[in-house]
C-alpha cells in the first residue's frame, strides 16, 4: 500500500492547496510544504519494509498490484528498487526546492499553481514507479499536463509559445511510444494468448530481430525527446527558459531524468538484442549532444537558456552511459542523473533569483554583481564548477565513471566525449565573467540572498559535495538495481 | 408481425407516441416547459422499454428491424445524447421570443429516425430511418427562422442531404440489379457465394459510402461540415455532431458486417484514403480556425477519420473486435462532442452565439468550472489519459496495431499532434489575463447539472473504463 500512497499523497496535497487558496493567501505554499514532508516521511517507509515485497527478487524493495483494466491485462503495478527510490527522493528534495523558489515569485493564483505544482510531482512519482506498461504510459502523459499549465500561465513572454512546443513534441513522441507498447502486447498475446501489459511478462517474449528494432525505436524517440538529445533536443530551450522558477526546477531536475530512466528501466531490457545493435547510433548521439549542447551554450546570452543547454550536453552522458551497459557506465549514469538533478535546480534557482531582482535574464546587462550580492555570487561559482564537473563534487563521479565505463565499449567516441571537459569550464565560467566579475552595471540597490535561498541552495550546496566525496552509499543503494537490470537483459 | 416483434419495437413505439403527445399538447396548450417536460418523459420512458426489451433480445422484428443487443445499446446511446441534447436546448432556447415549443417534436423525429437507423438491416428501413433524421436535422437547424445564418445553414445541409440521398439510394438500386435482395444478411449471403469481386456490387458500396460519408462529414464529402455546425445554434450542432453521425455510423458497420462486405480489398483502400485524407484534411483545416464552432467542425471531421481507421481494422481483425472499439471510441465522441457544444451553448444565447476565440479569453478566472469542464472535453478530444477520449484512442491504436495499418497510423500520429496545437490553443486562450466585459451571467441548472454528469462520465470511464467495457464487450 505503500507505493500508491506515495503518490495520493501528492495528489490529495496538491488538491487541498488548491482549495486553500480561499482560506489564506499563504496556504497553498504551507500545504505544499507539508504534502512534501508527509512524501518523504512516507519514503522513509519501502526501506523498512523492504522484506515485504513477496513474489520478487530482493531487488526491489516494495511492491504492489491491484487489478485495474482485465480485458487488456492491464494491472495496478507499482514496484520499487533502488534505482527508483533514488530518483524520488530527488524528486521530493527538489519539490522542496521548486516550492521555496516560487514562494514569492509567483503571487497570482498560488492554488492552481501548487495543485499543478504537486500533481506534476505525483505524475513523476508514477513514472519512476509503474512497471504496467499502460500504467507507465498513464503516468507519462499525467506529468506533462501540469507541467504545461506551469508554462503556460506563469511562464515568461513567449510562454505560449514554449508550452505548446513543450507538449506536442512530447506527446507526438510518447504516441509512438504507445504504438510501440500495444504492439508489443499483441505481439506476445499470438504467441502467448493472453493480453498482458505487465514488464515483468513483457520480459520473457522473443521478438523477431526487424519486429524488435522498431519496437525499441519507438521506445526510445520517446525517451530521447524527453532526455532529450540531439537532433530531439529544440523544445527544452524554449520550455526551461520560459518556464516559471518551480517550473524550471522539476522540468529540469525531475521530469529529464525519466527519459533516463525509462532507457534504463525499459529499452534496454525489453529489446536488449536491439538495442546493442542500436547502441553505437545511441552512443554518437550521446556524443554528439554532449560536444553540441556545450557550444550552444557558451554562445548564449540569455542566462536560463544557457544553463537549458548544459541540460542537455549532461543529458548526453547519461545515453552515453546507458548505452553502454555495464556496471560502471550504468552506475555513473545514476549518479550523472542525480547530480545533475542537484546542480542544474540549483542553478535555475540562481537565475530565477536573479530574474526576480533585475527582470532580466540576458547576461549582457549583468556585470560586477559579486560586491553587491556575495552570497549569490558564491553559490554560482560552487554550481558552476559542480556544473563543468570539478572533482570532489557529485557531477565529476558521475561522468568519470560513465568515461571508464564506455571507454572498454567505444573508444572514440569516449574520447571525443572527454572533450567536453575543456568545453565546459568555458561556458561555466562564462557565466562567472559576464554575471558577477567586471565592473557593476547596475545602479539600484540589490537584496543579496535572504534566508530562505540560503536555506535551500546550502541544502544542495552539502547534497552536491556529499555525493562527490562519499559516493559509495548512493552506489550501494543503486548497485543491485543496475545489476539486475544487466542481469535480467542476459536471461 | 407477432405480439413479441411489436413488443421488440415498443423502444421506437414510445418515441414516435411521445413525438404526437407533444405535437397534440401544442395543439391544446403552448407552453415551453411542458413541451420540453413531455419529450424528456418520452425519451426517459423509451430508455426503460429499451432496458426490458434488452432481456429477450434478439429479436427479428420483421425483416426489416432487427433488436440485438448492438441496436439497443446504439439506440440507448442515441437516445440519452437526445436527452442531454434537449436538457441544453430548454436552456438555450427559455429565454428567446418566438415559439419554441416545436423543438421537441423534432428533436424526437430525428431520435426516431436515428433509432431506426441503428436497428435497421434492410434497405428499407435504412433509407426511412436516414430521411427522417435529415429531414427533421434540416428544420432544426434552421430554427431561429428569423437569422441569416441558421438558414442559410438549412438550406445548405438540405441541398447536399438531398444529393446525398440521390447517391445512396443509388447504390442501393445497383445492388438489388445485381442480387435481387435488399435484406442485409440476403445480400451477405449472394456476396459469399461469388468468388471474384463483382464490380456493379463494388461501385454500388462506393455511392453508399458516398451517401453515408456525407453524414459522417468525411474527407471528400466535409463541405457542409464548418457552415452548417457554425450557423445552427449550438445544442442542435452538437446533436448534429453526435445523434446523426452515431446513427449513420452504426448502421453502416452493421451493413458492412452482415454483408460481408470487408471481403472487398478495393473498397478497404478506398475507405483508407477517405480515412487518412479525413484525419490529416481535417486537422490541418482546423489549425486555421478561429471560430470555435469551425474548428470543433474540422475536429470532428478528423475524429471520425480516427473512428474509421478502427472501422478499416476490420478488413483483418475479428468484427466483434471492431464493434467493441469503436462503439467505445463513439461513445467517449458523445460525452466529449456534448460536453464541448454544451459549454459553447452554455455561453451563447440564440441572438448571439459564443463561438468567437476572443469570447472564451480569461474563460478560466471568469467562469472557473466551466472552463474546467471545456478544457476536460478538450484534452479527451486531444486524447490525453484520464479521459474517456484517452481509453478510446488507445482502441483504435490496439485496431491500426492488430490489422497492420501502419500507414493510418502513422496519419493518426501526426494529426494527434497537428490536435494537441488547436485544443491546446483554446485552452491557452482560457487561461489569459481577464477581459472585462461579461458575456452572459444567467445560471442555467439543467445545463449545469448535464455537464457536471457529462465530465464524471468523461473521467470515470477514462480512469476506469471496466464497467464499460464489459457491457461493449456483450455487444458482439
Amino acid at each position: 500500500m505503500i507505493l500508491p500512497m506515495l503518490i495520493c499523497v501528492l495528489l490529495l496535497g496538491g488538491f487541498i492547496a488548491f482549495i486553500s487558496e480561499r482560506w489564506s493567501q499563504d496556504a497553498p505554499r504551507w500545504m505544499g510544504v507539508i504534502t512534501l514532508i508527509a512524501e518523504a516521511l512516507f519514503l522513509t517507509l519501502p526501506l523498512s519494509w523492504a522484506e515485504y515485497a513477496d513474489g520478487l527478487s530482493p531487488v526491489w524493495l516494495a511492491d504492489f498490484h491491484g487489478p485495474w483494466i482485465p480485458r487488456f491485462g492491464i494491472g495496478f503495478h507499482l514496484v520499487m528498487d533502488g534505482l527508483s527510490l533514488l530518483l524520488i527522493t530527488l524528486t521530493v528534495l527538489l519539490g522542496f526546492m521548486a516550492v521555496s523558489s516560487s514562494w514569492t515569485e509567483i503571487n497570482n493564483r498560488q492554488g492552481f499553481f501548487f495543485f499543478n505544482l504537486l500533481a506534476c510531482l505525483a505524475g513523476t512519482v508514477g513514472v519512476f514507479l509503474a512497471v504496467d506498461l499502460f500504467l507507465f504510459f498513464f503516468f507519462w502523459e499525467l506529468m506533462i499536463i501540469p507541467m504545461y499549465f506551469l508554462i503556460s500561465i506563469w511562464g515568461h513572454e513567449h510562454r505560449t509559445y514554449a508550452a505548446a512546443k513543450f507538449f506536442i513534441f512530447t506527446q507526438v513522441s510518447s504516441l509512438l511510444m504507445l504504438t510501440a507498447i500495444i504492439a508489443l502486447v499483441l505481439i506476445r498475446h499470438d504467441k502467448v494468448g493472453s493480453y498482458s501489459f505487465d514488464y515483468f511478462d513483457l520480459l520473457d517474449t522473443t521478438l523477431e530481430p526487424e519486429a524488435a528494432f522498431w519496437l525499441m525505436l519507438g521506445f526510445f524517440v520517446a525517451f530521447t525527446v524527453k532526455l532529450p538529445a540531439v537532433p530531439f533536443h529544440t523544445w527544452l530551450p524554449d520550455a526551461h527558459t520560459q518556464a516559471p522558477t518551480g517550473g524550471s526546477v522539476i522540468l529540469a531536475g525531475v521530469m529529464l531524468k525519466t527519459g533516463a530512466y525509462g532507457l534504463l528501466r525499459f529499452v534496454i531490457p525489453l529489446f536488449p538484442d536491439a538495442a546493442h545493435r542500436f547502441a553505437p547510433v545511441a552512443m554518437t548521439l550521446g556524443v554528439v549532444s554532449v560536444l553540441y549542447a556545450a557550444i550552444m551554450a557558451f554562445a548564449q546570452s540569455d542566462l536560463k537558456r544557457l544553463i537549458a543547454y548544459t541540460s542537455v550536453s549532461h543529458m548526453g552522458f547519461i545515453l552515453l552511459g546507458v548505452f553502454s551497459w555495464n556496471l560502471f557506465a550504468l552506475q555513473g549514469s545514476v549518479i550523472t542523473m542525480l547530480a545533475h538533478g542537484i546542480s542544474a535546480a540549483a542553478l535555475f534557482m540562481i537565475a530565477g533569483a536573479l530574474q526576480e531582482r533585475l527582470h532580466t535574464r540576458e547576461m549582457d546587462k549583468m556585470g560586477g554583481f559579486w560586491t553587491v550580492l556575495p552570497g549569490l555570487s558564491v553559490l554560482t561559482l560552487f554550481f558552476s564548477l559542480a556544473s563543468l564537473g570539478l572533482p570532489g563534487l557529485a557531477n565529476f563521479i558521475g561522468e568519470f565513471l560513465v568515461l571508464q565505463g564506455a571507454f572498454s565499449v567505444n573508444r572514440v567516441l569516449t574520447i571525443a566525449a572527454a572533450v567536453v571537459l575543456i568545453l565546459a569550464p568555458v561556458y561555466a565560467l562564462i557565466v562567472m565573467q559576464k554575471a558577477f566579475y567586471g565592473p557593476l552595471r547596475w545602479s539600484a540597490p540589490l537584496p543579496d540572498a535572504g534566508r530562505r535561498e540560503w536555506a535551500s541552495l546550502g541544502l544542495l550546496v552539502l547534497i552536491a559535495v556529499w555525493l562527490g566525496l562519499g559516493p559509495q552509499a548512493v552506489l550501494n543503494i543503486s548497485e543491485p538495481a543496475v545489476k539486475n537490470s544487466i542481469a535480467m537483459e542476459r536471461g | 408481425m407477432n405480439s413479441q416483434q411489436l413488443f421488440a419495437l415498443a423502444p421506437i413505439i414510445t418515441v414516435a407516441g411521445t413525438a404526437i403527445a407533444v405535437m397534440l399538447g401544442i395543439a391544446v396548450r403552448r407552453n415551453f416547459i411542458l413541451s420540453f417536460s413531455i419529450a424528456a418523459i418520452g425519451i426517459i420512458a423509451s430508455m426503460i422499454a429499451l432496458g426490458i426489451v434488452w432481456r429477450e433480445s434478439p429479436i427479428q422484428a420483421t425483416l426489416l428491424l432487427r433488436m440485438d443487443a448492438y441496436a439497443l445499446f446504439y439506440m440507448a446511446l442515441l437516445l440519452s445524447a437526445g436527452l442531454a441534447v434537449l436538457g441544453l436546448c430548454y436552456d438555450y432556447f427559455k429565454a428567446r421570443e418566438g415559439e419554441n415549443e416545436e423543438l421537441p417534436l423534432l428533436l424526437l423525429t430525428a431520435l426516431l429516425g436515428g433509432a431506426v437507423l441503428a436497428c435497421s438491416s434492410h434497405f428499407a428501413s435504412f433509407f426511412i430511418g436516414l430521411e427522417t433524421l435529415s429531414i427533421s436535422l434540416f428544420v432544426l437547424i434552421g430554427y431561429p427562422l428569423n437569422q441569416a445564418r441558421p438558414l442559410e445553414a438549412a438550406i445548405k445541409y438540405l441541398i447536399l442531404s438531398g444529393v446525398s440521398s440521390a447517391f445512396l439510394l443509388m447504390g442501393m438500386a445497383f445492388i438489388y440489379a445485381q442480387c435481387g435482395e435488399l435484406y442485409f444478411n440476403d445480400i451477405g449471403r449472394y456476396m459469399a457465394s461469388r468468388q471474384e469481386i463483382d464490380v456493379t456490387i463494388l461501385s454500388a458500396i462506393i455511392l453508399i459510402v458516398a451517401g453515408l460519408g456525407f453524414k459522417l462529414s468525411l474527407i471528400p464529402f466535409h463541405l457542409w461540415t464548418p457552415d452548417v455546425y457554425e450557423g445552427a445554434p449550438a445544442p442542435i450542432t452538437a446533436f448534429v455532431a453526435t445523434v446523426s453521425k452515431g446513427a449513420v455510423f452504426a448502421l453502416l458497420l452493421r451493413y458492412f458486417i452482415s454483408t460481408e462486405s470487408y471481403a472487398y480489398p478495393p473498397l478497404l483502400n478506398t475507405l483508407s484514403c477517405i480515412a487518412g485524407l479525413s484525419i490529416l484534411g481535417g486537422n490541418l483545416l482546423a489549425l486555421l480556425q478561429n471560430n470555435v464552432k469551425r474548428l470543433l467542425a474540422y475536429s470532428s471531421i478528423a475524429h471520425m477519420g480516427y473512428l474509421m481507421v478502427g472501422f478499416i481494422a476490420g478488413g483483418s481483425i475479428p468484427s466483434a473486435w471492431v464493434v467493441e472499439s469503436v462503439t467505445f471510441y463513439l461513445l467517449a465522441y458523445f460525452i466529449t462532442t456534448i460536453g464541448a457544444f454544451g459549454v459553447v451553448s452554455v455561453l451563447s444565447t440564440p441572438d448571439m452565439e459564443a463561438d468567437d476565440l476572443s469570447e472564451y479569453r480569461g474563460l478560466f478566472w471568469r467562469r472557473p468550472w466551466l472552463a474546467a469542464v471545456f478544457t476536460l472535453m478538450l484534452l479527451s478530444l486531444a486524447g490525453i489519459p484520464l479521459t474517456a477520449g484517452f481509453i478510446g484512442k488507445f482502441y483504435i491504436f490496439t485496431d491500426a496495431a492488430d490489422g497492420g495499418l501502419w500507414g493510418l497510423l502513422a496519419a493518426v500520429i501526426v494529426g494527434s499532434g497537428l490536435g494537441l496545437y488547436y485544443y491546446l490553443r483554446i485552452v491557452i486562450v482560457m487561461s489569459m489575463s481577464l477581459k472585462a466585459t461579461e458575456i452572459k451571467p444567467a445560471y442555467d441548472w439543467v445545463s449545469a447539472v448535464l455537464l457536471a454528469v457529462l465530465t464524471i462520465a468523461l473521467i470515470w470511464f477514462g480512469v476506469y473504463p471496466n464497467l464499460l467495457v464489459d457491457v461493449i464487450q456483450s455487444l458482439a
